[in-house]
């Protein structure tokens, strides 16, 4: 055993077994990465719509990331309901306008933010609510022609998913 | 014993069992861009393949595991895939009134089939089925050599061989007799770069196109495997010494 | 009884450990167990390279188990959907294609290490007294890796899974008559359709998972008689051994790395090398492939099956041949272990391994005259190995004198 290797081989020693630890190690990335969404999902992460068949005061609903989106091409009245409130009286206060890109399109998530359930009220048809906007049959949440809750179990106003206009009439969501 | 270990795998490493089945036709080998240890799609001709796949191919061939947003990997940009996309359409609902309908396709959509189903595609076609061409590369035995030499393989007739009705002769595939008619010939199509559309060319890129299709992660793959080969090259060394170090003083 | 008796009525809890360790060890004694096992465990000083396999087999079973968990988050076993997700796999999940060009190729590496270390218990004579356990233990975990693989191959569900399911799966209905109603159970269906593939995929993961169950046992009872080594002579003193640790633990991340390095360069740069183009191709039950082939590891085997003309001869034929192996132990009559101290036997064991070659050559060959003739006469040498030659050659051979180990270690031109 001779004594003036011994550092050598511990450095030896230590040097194998950082890079095997690093080797071990650096294995798990492609397999904890296989757990990430695939391409194909990723694909389906933003969506573009065309807004030019809504008819003013009508409502699409899309699919975005499995869940509803609902784009209502609004009214004047309807603009002016939702701006023309006293904001103290909102059970989320926010300002339309932080809810809008522009006026007449209002883009939100259709899932209500008590429990979950899809609201009633993109059908002309539709039980709106009290409020002109949104009904959620499940529990009663009733939300407005900006989708901010104003009476009801919900807590928070419907989620504004993030969108840009690529064109007057076109969006992109996500 | 370690040599022996090493020979067997050797054997078994060199053994094609796949081809040992017994076909007499020997298939050329080409220079392919992504073979050998740094090889790459070349990106030019795979772009002229996916013209001549279009124009020429997808008439009777689905390729239904590719998506038009893959094509970014060939360098196209999203505006391009766009407009490629949308050069198809293909069959989406049910709408609200319970129908089908055809939309133009967009970037998430895999390419759109020239048939509504299997037997559409056999009735189309005599009674034979045109396969998808997503794998075909990787679904016949040599490969790339045999896609290209296949598409070349309709000239010499040789003046003794009978060719029934609805079959054509063609030197390498099996038994001689395809049911496609020569799919490509000089000037087939116009190449947007200008490079002359011989039938060598045509085949050539469209295999080039149709190799990128069946693997698309061969250049990650390659690329990955140098790193990795390096790396554990240099654990190996290092083990090596180790291992010598440790048993140094044991005689053995 | 010494109090300290785990099977008296008083138990008292102790460990060699203290603290912490001590706390848990008295507990589960696992700490002094992997001590005692895997770091103290002396093996003989003699070993080479053919005892590092069983280690690389266990590596590519881990790395198996590991691919295979990962693959199953994305895998969808019905006819319908298994290609294209594996298609999915290999496009759209991220690393995908690293983690099942990785599954698909550390299947076939397993089968080369386990057949070159059933090669080194051939040829060195480890499957003789007291180790008759441990090559059984071994024996049936290669009839499990065997179904395992087969299982496993099905479920991509391209042109060779399919066809080859069928194929192997018809043998059932050689057996008189129960045959076609277990063939009826096994598949739940008049043909391979959409409920084999299903439950092949969760029989795939029990066998899977079977084999590591297998492997506890397959090292209890090798821990129980220690590792042979070259000479065949069992270690005489304690210098005539070294610590499992460091010594074997280094050796053997040696053999690893280098083993890793193959795998590397067949993985990153001819992933597909071992397998069928066929299998590229989705199964398509109107249309039989020219050549039906299984994957290598399974071709002597096949050519045994295709060498008896009777069909129900041809599967007794295939599974006896992995039968004698089980009682190989019995069979061989010799006192001396190792080949290189029994020149005759030595020689019909390397005919042997060059007998697996030939069958494994044949087995891909189309069942034609000369193929035939090759594959019966290789699958008679088979046998005459295990039934006629083990007995004999161990009865009448004059085996040289084994070296101990220290003579042989010291001595290595005495071998031949």
């Amino acid at each position: 055993m001779s004594e003036n290797n011994k550092p050598r081989r511990d450095f030896i020693k230590l040097a194998s077994m950082t890079l095997g630890g690093v080797g071990a190690a650096s294995l798990v990335v492609p397999f904890i990465s296989t757990m990430q969404p695939g391409k194909d999902a990723l694909a389906l992460a933003s969506t573009e719509i065309d807004l030019s068949p809504i008819p003013e005061g009508q409502s699409l609903t899309v699919i975005w990331r499995g869940k509803p989106v609902f784009i209502k091409h609004r009214m004047t009245d309807e603009i002016q309901s939702a701006k023309e409130i006293n904001l103290d009286d909102l059970i989320d206060i926010q300002d339309d306008s932080a809810r809008v890109l522009q006026d007449k399109w209002l883009v939100v998530l259709g899932v209500c933010t008590h429990l979950g359930c899809v609201p009633l009220g993109q059908k002309t048809t539709d039980n709106k609510g009290d409020f002109g906007g949104w009904f959620c049959p499940c529990h009663g949440s009733h939300y407005d022609t900006s989708g901010r809750i104003r009476k009801g179990p919900a807590p928070k106003n419907l989620e504004v998913p993030p969108y840009v206009f690529l064109t007057d009439n076109r969006i992109k969501i996500g | 014993m370690r040599i022996f270990s090493l020979f067997i795998l050797t054997i078994l490493l060199n053994l094609n069992f796949a081809g040992a089945a017994g076909s007499k036709i020997d298939i050329p080998k080409y220079d392919w861009s992504w073979k050998g240890f740094f090889g790459t799609y070349d990106r030019s001709a795979a772009q002229r393949g996916l013209k001549v796949y279009k124009e020429v191919c997808s008439g009777c061939h689905s390729m239904n595991l590719i998506a038009y947003r893959n094509l970014a990997d060939l360098g196209f940009s999203e505006q391009q895939i766009k407009a490629i996309a949308s050069d198809s359409l293909v069959e989406d609902g049910p709408n609200e009134d319970g129908d089908m309908f055809e939309r133009e396709a967009i970037p998430s959509d895999r390419f759109a089939n020239p048939y509504p189903n299997d037997n559409a595609a056999r009735a189309a076609n005599n009674g034979a089925y045109p396969p998808d061409l997503s794998l075909i590369v990787k679904a016949r035995p040599k490969g790339a050599d045999y896609i290209h030499s296949l598409l070349l393989g309709y000239k010499d007739t040789p003046t003794d061989f009978k060719v029934p009705e609805g079959m054509w002769y063609n030197k390498y595939m099996e038994g001689h007799l395809i049911a496609m008619p020569a799919p490509l010939m000089d000037g087939a199509i116009e190449y947007d770069d200008g490079t002359e559309p011989t039938l060598e060319q045509l085949s050539s890129d469209v295999t080039t196109f149709l190799a990128w299709a069946a693997e698309p992660s061969l250049e990650h793959r390659k690329r990955l495997g140098i790193k990795v080969l390096l790396f554990l090259i240099a654990l190996f060394i290092l083990t090596y010494i180790s291992k010598e170090k440790i048993w140094r003083d044991i005689k053995h | 009884m010494s109090s300290n008796d785990l099977h008296g009525y008083k138990k008292t809890l102790s460990s060699p450990y203290s603290g912490v360790k001590g706390w848990i060890d008295s507990r589960l004694p696992l700490i002094r167990m992997m001590e005692a096992e895997y770091l103290k465990f002396p093996v003989p000083k003699s070993l080479n390279y053919f005892w590092s396999f069983g280690g690389i087999a266990m590596f590519c079973l881990i790395g198996l188990i590991l691919s295979g968990i990962f693959l199953g988050m994305h895998y969808k076993p019905s006819a319908e959907d298994a290609f294209n997700s594996v298609e999915r796999i290999m496009r759209d999940v991220q690393f995908g294609w690293l983690v099942r060009y990785l599954h698909m190729n550390l299947a076939s590496f397993f089968f080369i290490a386990v057949y070159i270390h059933i090669f080194r218990a051939l040829y060195f004579g480890s499957y003789k007294a007291p180790r008759e356990l441990v090559f059984i233990f071994g024996m049936l975990m290669f009839l499990l890796m065997m179904g395992t693989a087969f299982l496993g191959y099905t479920l991509p569900w391209g042109q060779m899974s399919y066809w080859g399911a069928t194929v192997i799966t018809n043998l059932f209905s050689a057996i008189p008559v129960v045959g076609d109603a277990i063939l009826l159970t096994l598949l739940g269906d008049f043909t391979v359709s959409d409920a084999t593939v299903n439950r092949f995929y969760v029989l795939h993961w029990l066998l899977a998972f079977a084999i590591v169950g297998l492997v506890v046992f397959h090292v209890i009872t090798l821990h129980m008689t220690g590792s042979n080594n070259p000479s065949g002579m069992e270690p005489q003193n304690w210098d005539e051994t070294l610590s499992f640790h460091p010594y074997m633990t280094i050796k053997d991340t040696k053999a690893m790395v280098l083993f890793f390095i193959v795998v590397a360069f067949v993985l990153f740069f001819f992933p597909n090398i071992m397998g069928h183009s066929d299998n590229y191709i989705r199964a398509n039950s109107m249309v039989t492939p020219a050549h039906i082939v299984p994957e290598w590891y399974f071709l002597p085997f096949y050519a045994i099956l295709r060498a008896i003309p009777d069909k129900l001869g041809g599967v007794l034929a295939m599974f006896g041949s992995i039968a004698v192996l089980f009682i190989l132990p019995w069979l061989d009559t010799s006192k001396v272990r190792s080949c290189l101290y029994r020149p005759i036997w030595r020689i019909c064991v390397l005919l042997f391994a060059l007998d697996f070659f030939i069958l494994m050559y044949m087995g891909a060959k189309p069942a034609s005259d000369i193929y035939v003739l090759i594959s019966r006469i290789g699958t008679a040498y088979w046998f005459l190995f295990f039934l006629v030659l083990a007995p004999l050659v161990g009865y009448l051979e004059t085996p040289r004198q084994p070296l101990t180990i220290s003579n042989f270690l010291r001595d290595k031109k005495a071998l031949t």
